[in-house]
């Protein structure tokens, strides 16, 4: 067996027996203040979709930088698809992203460029073949339901729809992980709906999901695994779990 | 380039960049013309004022005499042996001796009878050997030595001077020493200016690339965060950076090209008097050193400046 067999079979052993997502022991201070993790752990398994809520402060954006890999933990080890997040060097960043899909609450579309520009960059990182690429996208525009706009300027869209082509960026590429970070805190409660409905059809279809939100009426709708994370710390984690008050 | 699809990928967004930010675009264009219009027009007043100089130094020449029988030298109180009085294969031989040497670029020999004949036609004319049963200016041949450059009239002089046949050395100190002080002056205010300029240009550009950034930070942000590598999304800017370079050389090349025929012309039909002893550089001489340095400097600025500039935002 090659080397890279070999680390492949070590990273699918890892994932079976700690998860897709693991935090161990896991702290991250900035240099100022508090630290905006302190000491967590945590098992996220495939296939599973998980809502992290909180109140601003209480760590989940560090969370969410983490496992993009856009930090680095202070101490304790981060593994995204059976890969320390530490080990990884500068260049191979990029291939490890590949494998996340990313959407967050303020679209981040690349203005100046419509729809299908848009869909179609994240498969041209990938250097997937042309033909393929207008084949791919409008089929995945079609699932999002904006198969009627690929030529519009992303800037002329409803928020809605907006999410809906980062959500179809963040798709194309078959990501293992879907990351959402706030992903209906722009939405009126029809487009929040819709988008949160599109989520739950691509977590049935194998992809892992991690839904970071402040919205308290889907979360207590959906009935699906929630962590509450207060001042750093996992205060709560529960399978169909509500979105928890103040007490804590 | 890893696949032909990138490659036409990233020209295509290199020249779409351009139009996306316009602005930008524009102001980047603009800063760099100006700086390398500024940089044109300097080169083509320095290099033809270098040009006239070296024709001058072309033109300073020291002559070196000879003893000989004529006892010229008695005459003028100067002792000399009857050894030092150089016999004409002699001659020829601290010819070739003054030909062979670096600062020399040219060297003439003047017979006595040329001697004669030019300064007797010029004096007398025509007639001039009427009333001379021998040639009064017996004893002067001589050697005008040219010069390759003119500081180091002073050391050709010292070594002409320690050759014992040489009876005298004609040279003026004054315009050797001037023309070698323009030439000093020359380089002095060209490397001020060039570097004036320079930090100009720096300041000018550094300005650009700054407000640049700002558009372009959250774009590069989303390309890091979709996965794309750091060549990925820095190929497109620097293609952009280049062109911009480029178009940036190519215009104050134009206006030069066009304005220095226009002054040439200009000063050549108003001050004709001008042109007997100012010579101007033709305008293929200008632009065959200022084309690939403009262009160079151009598309070198817009290289550094853009891949400068999206190296910061990559690290996301």
């Amino acid at each position: 067996m090659s080397r890279k067999e070999l680390l492949k079979q070590q990273r699918e052993q890892m994932i079976e027996e700690d998860g897709i997502i693991f935090l161990d022991n896991v702290s991250k201070a900035y240099s100022t203040g508090a630290p905006a993790l302190d000491n967590i752990t945590l098992h996220i398994n495939r296939g599973e979709f998980v809502f992290i809520v909180g109140d601003s402060g209480s760590g989940k954006s560090t969370l969410i930088k983490l496992l993009l890999r856009e930090l680095t933990a202070t101490s304790g080890s981060v593994y995204v698809m059976g890969s320390n997040l530490a080990r990884l060097k500068h260049r191979q960043i990029p291939k490890f992203r590949r494998n996340l899909g990313v959407v967050f609450q303020d679209f981040r579309l690349l203005k100046d460029r419509n729809v299908y520009e848009n869909v179609a960059f994240a498969q041209r990182i990938v250097e997937t073949p042309a033909g393929e690429i207008r084949r791919n996208v409008p089929a995945i525009l079609a699932t999002v339901g904006l198969a009627g706009k690929y030529k519009s300027k992303t800037s002329r869209l409803s928020g809605g729809e907006q999410q809906r082509v980062a959500l179809a960026r963040a798709l194309i590429n078959n990501p293992s992980i879907l990351l959402a970070d706030e992903p209906t805190g722009n939405l009126d409660p029809k487009n929040s709906w819709e988008i949160m409905k599109l989520l739950e059809e691509i977590n049935e279809q194998g992809t892992t999901v991690l839904v970071v939100t402040h919205n308290r009426e889907i979360v207590n709708a959906m009935q699906k695994r929630v962590i509450t994370m207060k001042k750093g710390v996992i205060v709560s984690d529960e399978e169909e779990g509500g979105y928890i008050d103040e007490e804590y | 380039m890893r696949s032909i699809s990138t490659l036409f990928y990233t020209i295509k967004q290199g020249f779409a960049n351009i139009f996306r930010n316009k602005w930008y675009s524009l102001a980047s264009i603009a800063t760099i013309a100006a700086c390398l219009f500024l940089f044109g027009l300097f080169y083509a007043v320095v290099a033809n004022i270098q040009s006239v100089v070296l024709k001058a130094e072309e033109g300073v020449s020291v002559t070196v005499f000879f003893h000989s029988e004529y006892d010229l030298c008695e005459e003028q109180g100067i002792e000399h042996s009857e050894d030092s009085i150089p016999s004409e294969s002699r001659i020829e031989e601290i010819g070739q001796m003054i030909a062979a040497r670096v600062e020399v670029s040219e060297v003439k020999f003047t017979s006595a009878d040329e001697a004669w004949a030019e300064f007797g036609l010029e004096t007398f004319g025509e007639d001039y050997q009427e009333g001379f049963s021998e040639n009064p200016l017996a004893g002067m041949e001589n050697y005008e030595v040219f010069l390759s450059d003119v500081s180091m009239q002073d050391t050709l002089v010292t070594w002409l001077e320690s050759i014992s046949e040489v009876r005298k050395v004609r040279y003026s100190e004054v315009t050797a020493s001037t023309l070698s002080g323009v030439n000093l002056l020359i380089a002095y205010m060209s490397l001020g200016i060039i570097v004036i300029l320079l930090a100009v240009s720096i300041f000018l550009i550094s300005n650009t690339v700054t407000i640049g950034i700002s558009v372009r930070r959250e774009e590069i942000n989303i390309m890091k965060y979709i996965g794309a590598t750091d060549f990925f999304v820095r190929a497109p800017f620097v293609l952009e950076g280049m062109i911009i370079g480029l178009i940036g050389a190519a215009i104050p090349l134009g206006i030069i090209y066009e304005l220095y025929n226009y002054v040439l012309e200009y000063v050549v039909s108003r001050f004709a008097v001008l042109s007997d002893f100012l010579n101007f550089l033709s305008v293929q001489e200008i632009f065959q050193i200022l084309t690939p340095v403009s262009l160079i400097v151009g598309v070198g600025i817009g290289f550094l400046g853009s891949a400068t500039t999206v190296r910061k935002h990559l690290h996301v």
